[in-house]
């Protein structure tokens, strides 16, 4: 096999507070992984806020330079792909779905702007026919069309909407890999459940890869292949999606687990802000351990030297 | 004017409210009815949860509420009162000064999406000082402290205040407008999706710190979000909200175990969970369009329980049980769809 995607060893560290700040931010901690490129998966990444998924996705895109590790597309990095045409081609290949609609979207433009922009860029159409027709199959796919949309601004259409036309623009040049960064967080529940189809169906049917960012665990269960759990940029637990899911081993993604919220107690007050107790203590003694891996393919970071708690327990 | 009738516990009134998005195409009209013929209140220390699918009107509904529509979004109906102490107000009718007045004192509304609206070149601590230093009428060093531990409940490292905001993530951004907006611990508290971009650990300590701070002061707030399972945590009451009418109203244990909607029923049925790859019953058909919405019960073409009646007349909000409201011709025969699992002990 060769790789679609190649993540190694990618750390990145940014100065916080302007650029003369001394502050340092460790975004991203030394995270590998590979996506193959004859076998299409939705990869899916789930962590806590601020424990740099964006910004893993936005170094995958070319947005951000890694301080430190190699990312390689096609077998390509970043410095490999100079010029306009490098970078086009770069872009057919891998698109991005970002993470809040009302910031992707400049509301002094009319929405379809964008979908006619990156139909002439990415997929060189000329003529008005033919980036209709671009526009309307990509919307069709997530269950619009280009007349409910043509020359309405961002504040014209509701938050899931605007969510589905910036679906519907990265699809535009069919890519090998999407990367969509909380595409669903926007929508209600059985648009959330069309949405995560169709990034299942694009999968299936076109043989497209998706890197799945979300805080929702129940759609990450649904659609995932594999995923990787994050902690203040380290990788916790990585491994099949539904097993990792249904009997996550660190602390971070148990706690993580029983922290959904649940409908069984509408009504009750029972709230509580979540207990990290467990998942801190964890993070004291494995903040610097290693990711383990074991037969099964699952791996879970784990102190150094001993470990408080165990795989197997 | 006295007004006698308003001795309740209502801090907001609105009666048979309608708000338009009006617009002329070539001289064609069109008008997108968001918020049609709605009637509710929202009590004093209550959390009131407004619920439905992506574009049924929530927003446009608690923007009205906040006073904050700008065309083409018009009030075509309908009365909204608002009561603080004894001061009764009508943002419509009333100057904006004195509108003005009241969205500083009183209230806050923490907007959709509402992370992008930090001023991109002014560190997280300026928008603190611009904006909660004079409310709050504390010296710097005890405002500060007070930030900080209220940034602490939020989860917020103290760096955040000398951050740029796109020095944060969507999350992070997220949590500081809702700092921002309750820190001052205002009367009355709209928040249209605050927790979309939070894990679930996040979201619960964010929930828990909004429904504390409301409990302290005894304020209202109004709480909108498609997710059932925020609903089901943190709302005392909750309105359904289907095509821009309000469909059903209760208290949110009676919405969740005994439904008198059709509507209310699948979306309590609808959540999707762990370990359960079953297909979840899902509606006939698309979303209405507010342009044109369907005649009789706005439901009616979706809805499994629909009779000849319910594709002609629209079916009034009828009180059918304690502080429980439904729009339906058939509410005496809507069963729920599941039943919920057992709770957890009841808080102490
Ligand atoms: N341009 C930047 N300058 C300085 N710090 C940054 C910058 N971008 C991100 N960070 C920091 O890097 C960390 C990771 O941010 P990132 O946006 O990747 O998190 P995330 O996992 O996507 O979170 P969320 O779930 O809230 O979206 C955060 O602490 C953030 O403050
Ligand atoms: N400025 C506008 N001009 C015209 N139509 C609008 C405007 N803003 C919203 N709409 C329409 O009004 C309807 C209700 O939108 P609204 O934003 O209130 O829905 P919502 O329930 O908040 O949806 P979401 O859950 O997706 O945020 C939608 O059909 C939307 O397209
Ligand atoms: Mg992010
Ligand atoms: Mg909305």
């Amino acid at each position: 096999m060769t790789a679609l995607l190649d993540v190694k060893s990618v750390s990145k560290e940014f100065s916080s507070g302007g650029i003369l700040s001394r502050e340092k931010v460790k975004a991203v901690v030394d995270v590998s992984f590979t996506l193959r490129d004859d076998t299409p998966e939705i990869f899916t990444i789930i962590g806590e806020s601020g424990s740099g998924k964006t910004t893993l996705a936005r170094m995958i895109l070319g947005l951000e330079v890694p301080t430190n590790g190699d990312i390689l597309f096609d077998n390509q990095g970043a410095r490999e792909r100079r010029g306009r045409a490098a970078r086009l081609a770069f872009m057919k290949r891998v698109q991005p779905v970002f993470q809040n609609p009302f910031e992707a979207f400049n509301p002094l433009k009319q929405v379809d702007r964008y979908l006619v922009s990156t139909a002439r860029a990415l997929l060189g159409a000329t003529t008005e026919d033919e980036i209709d027709k671009a526009m309307d199959d990509a919307l069709q796919k997530v269950g619009l069309s280009l007349a409910e949309i043509k020359g309405r601004y961002a504040h014209e259409l509701s938050g899931g909407q605007l969510q589905r036309v910036a679906i519907a623009r990265a699809l535009i040049p069919n890519p090998a890999l999407l990367i969509a960064d909380e595409p669903v967080s926007m929508v209600d529940a059985s648009l959330r459940m069309s949405i995560v189809n169709l990034l299942r169906d694009l999968r299936d049917t076109y043989g497209v890869s998706v890197i799945y960012i979300t805080h929702d665990l129940a759609t990450a269960y649904y659609i995932s292949d594999r995923l990787i759990i994050m902690q203040r940029g380290h990788v916790v637990e990585m491994g099949p999606a539904r097993a990792v899911l249904e009997a996550p081993e660190h602390p971070y993604s148990q706690l993580l687990r029983a922290s959904i919220l649940s409908v069984d107690d509408a009504g009750m007050g029972n709230l509580k802000p979540a207990d990290r107790t467990l998942a801190e203590a964890a993070w004291n003694d494995t903040g610097t351990g290693q990711l383990v891996e074991r037969p099964d393919g699952r791996m879970v970071r784990r102190a150094i030297v001993s470990s408080p708690f165990t795989a197997d327990a | 004017m006295i007004m006698t009738t308003m001795q309740t516990d209502d801090v907001l009134t609105v009666k048979g409210l309608k708000a338009y998005y009006k617009m002329g195409y070539f001289g064609i009209e069109r008008e997108v009815r968001a918020v049609d013929d709605v009637t509710m209140s929202i009590r004093r220390n209550e959390i009131y949860g407004i619920a439905g699918e992506s574009s049924s009107g929530k927003t446009s509904l608690i923007k009205t509420f906040a006073a904050a529509i700008r065309p083409p979004l018009q009030i075509v109906g309908g009365s909204m009162t608002y009561r603080f102490g004894d001061k009764i107000i009508d943002p419509y009718a009333a100057t904006k000064a004195q509108v003005d007045a009241i969205r500083w004192k009183n209230m806050s509304y923490i907007m959709q999406g509402s992370m992008s609206v930090l001023n991109p070149v002014r560190k997280i601590r300026r928008a603190f000082r611009d904006f909660a230093l004079r409310p709050m009428g504390l010296n710097e060093r005890q405002f500060w402290l007070a930030v900080s531990q209220h940034l602490e409940r939020l989860n917020l490292p103290e760096r955040v205040l000398n951050s740029y905001p796109h020095e944060l993530s969507g999350g992070m951004r997220q949590r500081v407008t809702i700092a921002l907006a309750t820190v001052c611990r205002p009367q009355f508290i709209i928040a249209d999706e605050p927790t979309t971009a939070l894990d679930v650990v996040v979201q619960k300590d964010v929930l828990a710190m909004i429904r504390d701070v409301q409990r302290e002061i005894g304020s209202s707030v109004v709480f909108v979000t498609h997710d059932m399972s925020v609903h089901a945590n943190i709302a005392d009451r909750i309105g359904i909200v289907y095509a821009g009418r309000l469909v059903e109203e209760g208290p949110t244990r009676t919405l969740f175990t005994a439904p008198r909607h059709p509507y209310t029923a699948h979306l309590v049925a609808s959540l999707p969970r762990i370990g359960d790859l079953s297909k979840k019953p899902s509606l006939d058909g698309r979303p209405p369009n507010l342009a044109d919405p369907p005649k009789g019960c706005r439901f009616h073409p979706r809805c499994p329980m629909a009779v000849a009646k319910c594709a002609t007349e629209v079916p009034p909000m009828e009180t059918i049980g304690p502080d429980h409201r439904s729009a339906c011709w058939r509410a005496d025969e809507v069963r729920p769809l599941t039943t919920l699992g057992k709770p957890q002990e009841a808080r102490v």
